[in-house]
């Protein structure tokens, strides 16, 4: 009968290599000193946070909204929603070509491949609050500077997760194409579009859905919609009327929010 | 003359992996041919270089005297839409209706741009249902591809190497994914077809009551080398014991009556 030899049956799995365990060490390590460099660089502190909660209490207060700034809203809140509508279709329609030219089944060659992954690696690396404010003084402050920047924005998102997914669609029914005599672009109508539609169009809800948060906030910088609005209240101290705005984005944006999580949730 | 030439075929994988040794074959226009032999034999490899879908490292596979392996680009593809493919499993987009994976079978020759678009010429529509009809399921054409059983599925993809108008059929292991009775149900439906349209047919398979029940001709397969090439009644047990260097196993080597 076979006995396991005890030497050799406790030796291996139990205890993980030492190069592992410096690893997990050096990596908390890490972690920590760069908490301490960067909580006294921050002058992060608990009393500043306790000061500033009263100042939020009383600011809150006067926060109590003034309906009557409604009317002032309705247009700039419908012009937010504008920019996230167009920025999300020109961005599609832009990034739908990428897609394909960045996944390695179905992009013309590998030189293509790469110079489409780096193109969208670098307009991803730039935050869309950044390529706003660099856009409105350009294109004059208005919505126009708000459209481009999320378009840069959707379009690299959206073939980034994408091409993802087109990556590991079933090869089958591609060979079976290949096999037909079909070229590249007949190829994706048939056996990559089908396979991904439903993925690719929750993409596209959620990227409007991002889309409608983040043109919100580029108004701030000038390029139009509600920040403008926002940041006008803000200087000019309208408490009443910022309460009023931040209340209507909130139910606007959660509307938004359910309907396309519901829509996605009703794909696939 | 010959249909299908193999000169000195030979295939070496990325990986080093020599799948075909230098293949010399001649294929007449109309024969149903069936290539046997065990997983990783090279079957699967000598059928694909007739497409082009493998690309032969050293020697050439023509068509009617043209090279495929020498083909480019459109000359590729319009060699391709003659050539009728099926497979193992069935590769049909799933989440499609059954109609537009036949009408697939006419992207090679329709204008590119009107394949693109799925504008698909009338009589292109008519001749998808009429394959739909030939393979015994004409009612099935707009539903989706994945309700299907296997059988169905294989017949969908029969009828889309069909709606090709092929001169030359390739079946990769068109059965082994379907049951005893289906899988003789589907190469009967194949050689039925082969036979009306005189089509040349090639067909890896490797159960052998079935190889030598539809074969006009075996062709043997070992180690990527051809070691038998002859009739079904050449073909005896002594003979797929060779190609399969060990005693036949009723499990594995046979599929049975239907």
């Amino acid at each position: 009968m076979a006995v396991p030899d005890p030497a050799t049956a406790h030796a291996t799995p139990l205890k993980p290599g030492f190069a592992a365990r410096l690893l997990n060490w050096s990596t908390w390590a890490v972690i920590a000193a760069l908490f301490v460099v960067s909580v006294q660089q921050t002058g992060f502190g608990f009393d500043g946070l306790a000061e500033g909660a009263v100042d939020f209490a009383r600011f809150f207060r006067r926060l109590a909204p003034d309906w009557t700034a409604l009317p002032q809203i309705w247009a700039p809140l419908i012009e937010t929603l504008q920019i996230a509508y167009l920025a999300t279709i020109f961005g599609t329609l832009l990034g739908l070509p990428l897609i394909f030219l960045a996944s390695n089944n179905t992009t013309v060659n590998t030189p293509v491949m790469v110079v489409a992954r780096s193109i969208l690696t670098v307009l991803r690396s730039i935050p869309d609050l950044l390529y706003a404010a660099i856009l409105a003084p350009i294109l004059a402050p208005g919505p126009l500077p708000g459209v481009v920047a999320l378009t840069i924005f959707t379009m690299a998102v959206l073939a980034k997760l994408t091409s993802e997914t087109v990556e590991s669609v079933d090869p089958g029914p591609l060979e079976a194409l290949k096999a037909v005599g079909a070229g590249r672009h007949r190829m994706i109508m048939y056996g990559v579009l089908p396979q991904i539609s439903a993925t690719l169009t929750s993409y596209v809800l959620y990227i409007f859905e991002i889309n409608v948060r983040a043109s919100v906030v580029i108004g701030l910088v000038g390029a139009g919609g509600i920040g403008n609005l926002l940041n006008r209240y803000l200087s000019f101290f309208d408490y009443g009327g910022l309460g009023a705005l931040i209340i209507v984005v909130f139910f606007v944006v959660l509307a938004i929010d359910s309907l396309s999580v519901w829509a996605r949730s009703r794909l696939i | 003359m010959s249909h299908i030439t193999f000169s000195d075929v030979e295939v070496t994988y990325k990986t080093g992996l020599v799948a075909l040794r230098g293949a010399t074959l001649e294929i007449p226009r109309g024969q149903f041919v069936v290539i046997v032999g065990l997983s990783g034999a090279g079957k699967s490899t000598l059928i694909r270089t007739i497409n082009n879908l493998v690309v032969p490292s050293r020697g050439d596979v023509a068509i009617d005297g043209r090279s495929v392996t020498k083909a480019k680009g459109q000359e590729l593809r319009k060699l391709r839409s003659d050539i009728g493919m099926i497979f193992q499993t069935f590769n049909l987009v799933k989440r499609s209706s059954v109609l537009r994976n036949v009408l697939a079978g006419r992207l090679g020759a329709v204008q590119p741009l009107r394949g693109v678009l799925g504008l698909f010429p009338k009589t292109d529509v008519a001749l998808a249902h009429d394959c739909l009809q030939r393979v015994g399921i004409p009612e099935k054409a707009f539903v989706r591809a994945d309700t299907l059983s296997g059988g169905q599925q294989q017949r969908v993809g029969i009828a889309r190497a069909l709606a090709q108008e092929p001169s030359v059929m390739l079946a990769d292991e068109p059965v082994a994914s379907l049951d005893p009775p289906t899988s003789h149900a589907v190469l009967r439906d194949l050689k039925r077809i082969a036979r009306e349209d005189g089509i040349t047919t090639i067909v890896n398979l490797h159960f052998i009551d079935m190889a030598r029940e539809y074969a006009d001709r075996i062709i043997g397969m070992r180690d990527g080398l051809v070691v038998f090439d002859g009739t079904a009644a050449e073909a005896t047990d002594a003979v797929f014991e060779a190609i399969y260097g060990r005693p036949i196993d009723e499990e594995r080597d046979l599929r049975g009556r239907s």
